[in-house]
């Protein structure tokens, strides 16, 4: 049976309408006009255990709404939710002691306190046997390479270390699942790629179920092989990493500064998506044309300073899924 | 690790966490312990120009004083983190992180905030003891402290279910902060004195619907060998009970708050 279990969740918020203006304040004191916002509707997916799920969608799309459901700290409106053949949000306790949250923009350790001492609250509140405590500190120790860190206080460590120590907190009761949201938010290249390859070892070695949400791109790449994107509180796309790219970023940019001013450029294999002087940004689709007999064409025709080939951004991906799927942003 | 333990491990931690910061401590420590000294004093003055006040002396009235600043003071260290509910946990989201551990959210709130500087606050109220036994110079029994101390403990319980009920306030609304500590502090201004002294209305509300009465002034009045008009001893002695029912009351009403707070999520 899948570990994961979703069922035509859905969830309406009640936010208070108010009237702008001290009037319209005073007004909202006696009679309370309220609207209902949608954050989720029909949502349904099944995950099994030891799956690395991708989770993607533009700000407000569901997907902190979607982890807060499955984490067990909010009650759907309506829907079927099993994780582990619990109901997160009924036995919440049961259910949290199961799994590891890492929020990239907040931290689960003690402000003043050695990385030690945090570990070792979080031992005594998970209920940790001490030997069992040490052999998996130990390890995650290692491998997350926090040793020297330890016995300084969080508020002395920077964003990359403190990630790191972040993620043991969240590992160091061996949860079945782990939620990473936006873990590398604000993260240095290479600490960014430490972070995705030790995530990766986890899933595979260890056979933890991993659901990460990005706004990175790269990340999706890196980690996920199954991605779902949300858009709208609507589950737009659930398929393999390798199919998304294929339909969205099917189409990659060749972005081209010209030593002079240039006319008319025909280039074969590629349209021209922009201009902007000397620069002109072209679009063209790898699986046709290769990029280095598109480079070698614009380069044997013309004067050519620099060319670079680049991704869409992940919010044009959105956009243009949106776009390619209906769905219109409120 | 049991609750219990678990929760002396968050004050231990909170403690050192304050005393990394040695001036703020002794600076709030003294405020906490001169302000509260100053309004001894002033009841002190009141007395001095009046005698007494329906039949209470200094003395009496210091012993009543003493026992609600103690029980306060209690009260107050170790339960000021539900002060900061709504700005610590409600607004910033950090009270996901508390549902996210599989431990009471209220054992969490209270533990990471142990309000060390009420300990001033407490060294005033056992000034004012020892003041109430100096003057009083009372014959009392091992029954007489330990009824004392039974009413310390139910007083502490109320007050402890006084803030628990301002913390959960904070669920629905994060502005009432103000109005929810004229029944902490006012409750425990009022139980600074003896009950009868008040007008019946007052008398009511603090016996029946918030009873600090019950817990504190029953008790010590009985103490005193004061008789309250239609409560036998046996009575006086139960009374502090109320207390902890209380909460209980509290708790439950914690529990709505936190299904509240998953159902909206904000």
């Amino acid at each position: 049976m899948a570990q994961i279990q979703v069922e035509n969740l859905s969830k309406s918020y009640r936010i208070a309408a108010r009237d702008p203006g001290l009037a319209g304040a005073v007004r909202g004191l006696f009679h309370r006009r309220t609207r209902e916002i949608a954050a989720l509707s029909d949502v349904s997916f099944s995950l099994e255990r030891g799956e690395l799920l991708g989770f993607i969608g533009p700000n407000g799309a569901g997907k902190s709404t979607t982890i807060k459901i499955l984490s067990g700290i909010l009650r759907p409106s309506s829907g079927r939710c099993e994780v582990d053949g619990r109901v997160p949000w009924e036995q919440r306790i049961a259910h949290v002691a199961r799994i590891g949250v890492v929020f990239g923009q907040r931290t689960q350790l003690w402000w003043d306190l050695p990385i030690i001492e945090s570990f070792e609250l979080l031992r005594d509140i998970y209920r940790v046997d001490g030997a069992k405590f040490g052999r998996t500190k130990d390890r995650l120790v290692e491998m997350l390479k926090i040793a020297p860190l330890l016995d300084t206080p969080l508020r002395q460590l920077s964003l990359g270390q403190r990630m790191r120590c972040e993620i043991a907190a969240a590992l160091l009761h061996s949860p079945s699942i782990l939620f990473l949201d936006e873990p590398t938010i604000g993260l240095d290249a290479v600490s960014k790629l430490a972070l995705r390859d030790f995530v990766k070892d986890l899933n595979r070695a260890e056979g933890v179920t991993v659901i990460l949400t990005t706004h990175d791109m790269h990340d999706i790449e890196a980690l996920a092989r199954r991605v779902i994107i949300i858009g709208n509180g609507r589950l737009l796309r659930d398929s393999s990493f390798e199919s998304m790219r294929n339909e969205v970023l099917g189409e990659r940019r060749l972005i081209v500064d010209f030593a002079t001013d240039v006319g008319e450029v025909a280039v074969e294999g590629a349209s021209i998506r922009a201009r902007d002087g000397r620069t002109i940004e072209f679009a063209f689709d790898p699986a046709r044309t290769a990029a280095h007999t598109l480079i070698a064409n614009i380069a044997r025709a013309h004067d050519v300073v620099d060319i670079r080939v680049d991704d869409p951004k992940i919010e044009e991906v959105i956009a243009r899924f949106y776009t390619l799927h209906g769905a219109v942003e409120s | 690790m049991n609750g219990f333990a678990l929760y002396w491990r968050f004050i231990a931690v909170s403690v050192r966490s304050q005393m990394l910061y040695p001036t703020a401590f002794v600076l709030r420590f003294s405020s906490q312990f001169f302000v509260t000294i100053i309004e001894f004093g002033g009841v002190w003055v009141l007395f001095a120009r009046f005698g007494h006040v329906r039949g209470w002396t200094f003395a009496q009235v210091a012993l009543f004083y003493a026992i609600a600043s103690i029980a306060f003071a209690i009260a107050d260290g170790l339960s000021r983190g539900f002060d900061t509910v709504g700005p610590l946990f409600i607004k910033t989201g950090n009270f996901d992180r508390i549902l996210l551990r599989p431990r009471s959210s209220a054992l969490q709130i209270t533990g990471q905030d142990f309000a060390l500087t009420s300990a001033g606050r407490l060294v005033q109220g056992l000034a004012a003891f020892a003041v109430a036994i100096d003057l009083l110079k009372p014959d009392w029994g091992v029954a007489e402290f330990m009824l004392l101390a039974w009413a310390v403990a139910g007083g502490a319980s109320l007050f402890i279910s006084l803030k628990m009920l301002e913390g959960v306030l904070a669920f629905w609304t994060t502005e009432a902060l103000e109005v929810a500590n004229t029944l902490t502090y006012g409750g425990e201004a009022a139980a600074q004195y003896p009950l009868d002294i008040y007008t019946a209305w007052f008398r009511k509300l603090m016996t029946y619907f918030v009873p600090i009465g019950c817990s504190l002034y029953f008790p010590v009045a009985l103490v005193l060998g004061h008789d309250a008009p239609g409560v036998p001893p046996w009575l006086a002695v139960l009374a502090p009970a109320t207390g902890f029912a209380f909460l209980g009351v509290a708790a439950a009403v914690w529990r709505l708050g936190i299904r509240y707070y998953t159902s909206t999520g904000s």
